[in-house]
Formats: structure tokens, C-alpha cells, sequence
């Protein structure tokens, strides 16, 4: 029931936002694509000029690339494992009548709202370090000697930092979708006989689907620009064992100065978020009441 | 899900509870205390919990022998400044969407959201370069409109879903009466959407706040936020774990407060309206 005349101010209210949001995509895009053709170094800016697809022939000969694509899918993959399974056991677990729901619950959302940054620092200080963490402390108490985390295990010790901040935002969704779950149906199996696993299994699981697939979606987005929690701990490292492909694409431009590969490298992460964004989208589509 | 449960069973969820959430919660709990230890005794083995060096020092310290309050000064300017721009320019798009809609709404905000899945890495360079060259480099402005960008269509979407609850209803009801759509928006609408608007503003705070990809590559000194500042401040180790989990301590207090408040927002803001 709109009038010719508020179709035209609509248009005018969406334009500014659709046109900042492709200046956004498209002015750098095209940018990062130019220069992923060029040899340009800021080291040596007097020689440059095409050099085709030279700059993405390194990064496929690279095998620092494969090990940074290696990765971030195990990030990626590692990260929203462990916060499905964990996050819908904590879930069921905050669902039931316990004293003290409301602290409870601010207590499991906490790590969320910590920054990158503070969450990194306080695992490699607080707790992973080798001689003043409480991780070494622990394993003195044991007798044992301090496992050295971030040295040794860099990328399963970054996989759980990060892990942790997400922990909490996979359990309030899953905890939120439970609330919908009608308690007569999980009576009436019990009163049938069915066991807890069964319900687990046959009701609770199936009414989860949808919020799972939310979980998955929206953290793989955050996920795949994994950035800070890296930055402050481990640099990508020792050597380039905890290098994930945006790490990789930020050492070529910050510490090699090399503009046109990390244009490369930029212009490689497009197409890997793309391929993923469209299995995202479609998935998420459904999920989305626009 | 709620259930007459037995005092014996409840009990044992109960511990159990507490328990998984105290584990969760215990970096966190950790830093602050060790924010007020001195540094000899944060750093002790075997770790002090009760018998600690408790003092104050560390915050004074931070806050006052530091370039600290600058930094939070920055975290607050940029989170801000960043979220208001962005509702300016997101408020009128997500009411035009949601009561205006057209053949290619629901495509126009797919597309939105699919801008949120380019990697930042991808765009790091030539923004580089273009701040460079306009002089927006190291400064909040800049921060300001990179932020405001990264979270646009976040804003927009989560408006565009509280909007659409307001029944269409009660807006034909006042065009009926005769009002303006300046007046519409003004006296009806308005007052209907703040609660949205102030949930979209407080999540995306928190995210800008927490942002730490372009606060680090765009600042070096003079705009640099608390994340920026951690992140750099991390690197001697072992030297400053008190002041360190005092300055961080700090860094996370105000969005732990709002954050907190936050919650049920957040499920939603986060999930576009997929889980409520």
C-alpha cells in the first residue's frame, strides 16, 4: 500500500548505504587486483611494471601458503568443533533448573566480550608461559616438566584460545534455542521409556539444527580473519608454524614490503571466502527471515 | 524446558554448573586478581592465591604514569563515533526495507551481509595506501570510517529485523489520520524503534571496541586504541604481568558491563534475526 512517492523516498533512505558499501568493496577491490599484477616493493620503488601472474605463481609455489591454508581450515574447523559439542553440552546443562541461572549465565558469556588482544595475553602470560604460567606450575606440582604450549603446539594452542572466546557465543545461542523446546514432548518419551540418550538423539538434536547451522555460519565468517589473537602471541610463529593465510597476506606487505604479492595473496583470500561464502549464503538463506 | 526436577538431581546439576561456568570463567577471574598483586607476587611459584601482595598500584600506576588514558580515550571515540555514524546512515535504509519493501530487498540485504565476508587482509593494502596518501593514517577519523564501514551492514540487518516487528498497521493508521511521512517517522515510528536502536548500538560498541585487525594495522601512537595498545604492550614478556592485567583489566571492564547487559541482543544481533 505504498504511493509512488514513498517508493522514491525509499530508494533515497537505502541509497547512501548501498553507495558507501560499494565504494567499501569495490575501490579497494579493484586496487588489490591491479596491484596483484605488479611488481611492486616498497623497498625498490623505482622498478616496476607488469609481471602477469608471477606474484600469484609465488604463492602457489610457496609452501608456506599451503601450510597457512592448512591452517586456517584447521582453525576454522578446529574452533567450531570444539564449540558445537562443548557449547551444546553446557547448553543442556544451563537449560536445566539450577540455583543462580542469572549469575551463571554472565559468568559463561564473559570470555566474549574480551578482546582479542586481552584474550591472547592472558593465555601466553598468565597461563601458557614456560616459567610463570600456571599451566608450568601445575605440571611442577605433578613433577612433570612445563609443556612448552605456544612453542611447541603453537596452532592447537591458538585453536584454543580462540576456541574459548567462542565458547560462550555458540552456548547462548544454543542455550536461547532450547528455551523454544516444548517440555510435553520430552515428558512424553521419558514416559514411553525413552532413554536420555534417545532424547538427546531423537528430539532435542533435530529442534538444534537450525541453530547449529547459525553457529557454523556466523563463526566462520569471524573466524576465517582471525587476526589479533595471532598478532599477540605467537606472530605466526616459530617459523611460520602458526601462519594462517591472513597472517601470511599481512607479513608480505608489513615486514616484506612486498605490495603486489600480498595483493596476490589478498586477491587468493577473496576467492577462498567466496567459494565458502557461497555455501554460507545458501544455507544461511534459509535460515533468514528477510 | 523447565521440569520438576528432584531436590538430589538439582543439587547435582547445580554443582555442576557452577563448576563448567567458574572454569570458563576463570582467565578472566585470574587477570583481575593478579591486577592487584604486586609484581613479584604475580609472578611467584608456587601461583599465590590468598596469601598474595595485595595493592593498588598497578592501576595508578597504568592510568597515571602512562599514555594510557589517551589510549582509552580512543577506544571510546572510535567505538562510538564509528557506531552513531553508522546508525545515520542505517536507520533511514533498514525503515525504507522493512515498510517499503521491494522485488529486491531480500537481495539488496544478502548482498549487504556478503560484504561482510571479504577478508579485511584483501582490502588491507589499498586502504594502506589510501590513507597514506589522505593523511589518515594514526588518526580516529579514519578509524572512525573504517569501523563504520566493516560494521554497516551488521547495523543495518539487525534494525532491518527489529523494524519489521513493528506492525505496518499502526504506521497506515497514522498516514490515514493524515500525518506527513516526516511526522510519521517522527512521532510514530521513533518512538517504537529506540529499544531496537539502542540494542543495535550497544552490540556494535562492543564489536568496535573488541575490533583488533585494523586498529593494529592503521594506528601506530597518536589514535591508537586499547586494542592496538594491548596487543603491542604484550611483547616484553614476563616483565609486567601486574601492570599488563591491570591495563587489560581495564580494557575489558566497560564492554564486560554493556556486554553483559547486552545479552539477549546479542544472540539476535548476531545471528541477522535467525535466532531469537
Amino acid at each position: 500500500m505504498s504511493t509512488q512517492s514513498t517508493r522514491m523516498a525509499a530508494r533515497f533512505m537505502v541509497a547512501p548505504s548501498v553507495l558507501v558499501l560499494l565504494v567499501w568493496m569495490i575501490v579497494p577491490l579493484a586496487m588489490t587486483a591491479y596491484f596483484s599484477f605488479r611488481l611492486y616493493r616498497l623497498l625498490s620503488p623505482d622498478r616496476t611494471g607488469w609481471v602477469g601472474f608471477n606474484n600469484y605463481v609465488w604463492f602457489f609455489n610457496s609452501p608456506d601458503f599451503w601450510l597457512a591454508l592448512t591452517n586456517t581450515l584447521m582453525l576454522v574447523g578446529g574452533v567450531l568443533v570444539i564449540t558445537v559439542v562443548l557449547g551444546i553440552l553446557i547448553a543442556l546443562l544451563l537449560d536445566q533448573p539450577v540455583k543462580g541461572q542469572g549469575l551463571l549465565r554472565i559468568l559463561v558469556i564473559a570470555p566474549f566480550f574480551v578482546m582479542p588482544p586481552v584474550a591472547a595475553s592472558i593465555w601466553e602470560n598468565l597461563f601458557m608461559h614456560p616459567q610463570n604460567g600456571l599451566f608450568a606450575a601445575l605440571a611442577r606440582g605433578f613433577g612433570a616438566q612445563p609443556i612448552l604450549f605456544l612453542e611447541s603446539y603453537p596452532m592447537p594452542s591458538v585453536i584454543g584460545i580462540v576456541a574459548w572466546e567462542w565458547l560462550p557465543f555458540a552456548t547462548l545461542i544454543f542455550v536461547t534455542a532450547l528455551q523454544s523446546l516444548s517440555s510435553e514432548q520430552l515428558e512424553a518419551a521419558e514416559m514411553d521409556g525413552a532413554s536420555a540418550f534417545n532424547r538427546f538423539r531423537y528430539i532435542i538434536l533435530p529442534h538444534l539444527t537450525r541453530a547449529i547451522t547459525v553457529v557454523i555460519l556466523i563463526q566462520t565468517i569471524f573466524l576465517l580473519g582471525i587476526f589479533g589473537e595471532i598478532f599477540t602471541t605467537t606472530q605466526g610463529g616459530p617459523g611460520s608454524a602458526s601462519t594462517t593465510l591472513p597472517y601470511m597476506i599481512f607479513k608480505q606487505a608489513i615486514a616484506a614490503k612486498d605490495i603486489g604479492r600480498a595483493a596476490a595473496g589478498g586477491i587468493i583470500a577473496v576467492i577462498l571466502a567466496n567459494i565458502v561464502a557461497y555455501f554460507l549464503m545458501r544455507g544461511l538463506g534459509r535460515h533468514l527471515d528477510a | 524446558m523447565a521440569r520438576a526436577a528432584s531436590p538430589r538431581r538439582k543439587l547435582i546439576t547445580t554443582l555442576a554448573a557452577w563448576t563448567v561456568a567458574l572454569i570458563i570463567f576463570f582467565p578472566v577471574l585470574w587477570m583481575i586478581l593478579t591486577s592487584f598483586k604486586t609484581e613479584a607476587s604475580a609472578v611467584a611459584m608456587p601461583p599465590q592465591f590468598l596469601s598474595a601482595d595485595w595493592t593498588l598500584e598497578n592501576y595508578v600506576e597504568v592510568w597515571g604514569r602512562s599514555a594510557y588514558p589517551r589510549f582509552f580515550w580512543n577506544s571510546v571515540v572510535i567505538a562510538v563515533g564509528s557506531t552513531l555514524l553508522g546508525l545515520v546512515i542505517a536507520i533511514p535504509a533498514a525503515w525504507a526495507m522493512a515498510f517499503v519493501p521491494g522485488k529486491r530487498t531480500k537481495d539488496l540485504l544478502m548482498w549487504m551481509l556478503s560484504t561482510k565476508m571479504m577478508p579485511a587482509v584483501a582490502v588491507m593494502i589499498p586502504i594502506y595506501l589510501l590513507f597514506l596518501r589522505f593523511g589518515l593514517l594514526d588518526t580516529r577519523i579514519g578509524l572512525v570510517l573504517v569501523l563504520m564501514l566493516m560494521n554497516l551492514p551488521i547495523i543495518i540487518w539487525m534494525l532491518y529485523t527489529y523494524f519489521k516487528e513493528i506492525p505496518a498497521e499502526i504506521l497506515e493508521a497514522a498516514r490515514m489520520d493524515g500525518a506527513s511521512l516526516w511526522n510519521e517517522i517522527l512521532y510514530v515510528l521513533t518512538p517504537m524503534a529506540v529499544p531496537g536502536i539502542a540494542s543495535t548500538m550497544l552490540l556494535n560498541i562492543i564489536l568496535a571496541w573488541n575490533e583488533a585487525f585494523w586498529t593494529i594495522t592503521l594506528t601506530t601512537t597518536r589514535a591508537a586504541p586499547l586494542s592496538a595498545f594491548i596487543a603491542s604492550f604484550s611483547a616484553p614478556q614476563g616483565l609486567f604481568y601486574a601492570k599488563l592485567s591491570a591495563a587489560s583489566a581495564m580494557a575489558i571492564l566497560p564492554i564486560l558491563i554493556l556486554g553483559w547487559f547486552s545479552q539477549k541482543q546479542l544472540v539476535r544481533g548476531l545471528t541477522f534475526g535467525a535466532v531469537k
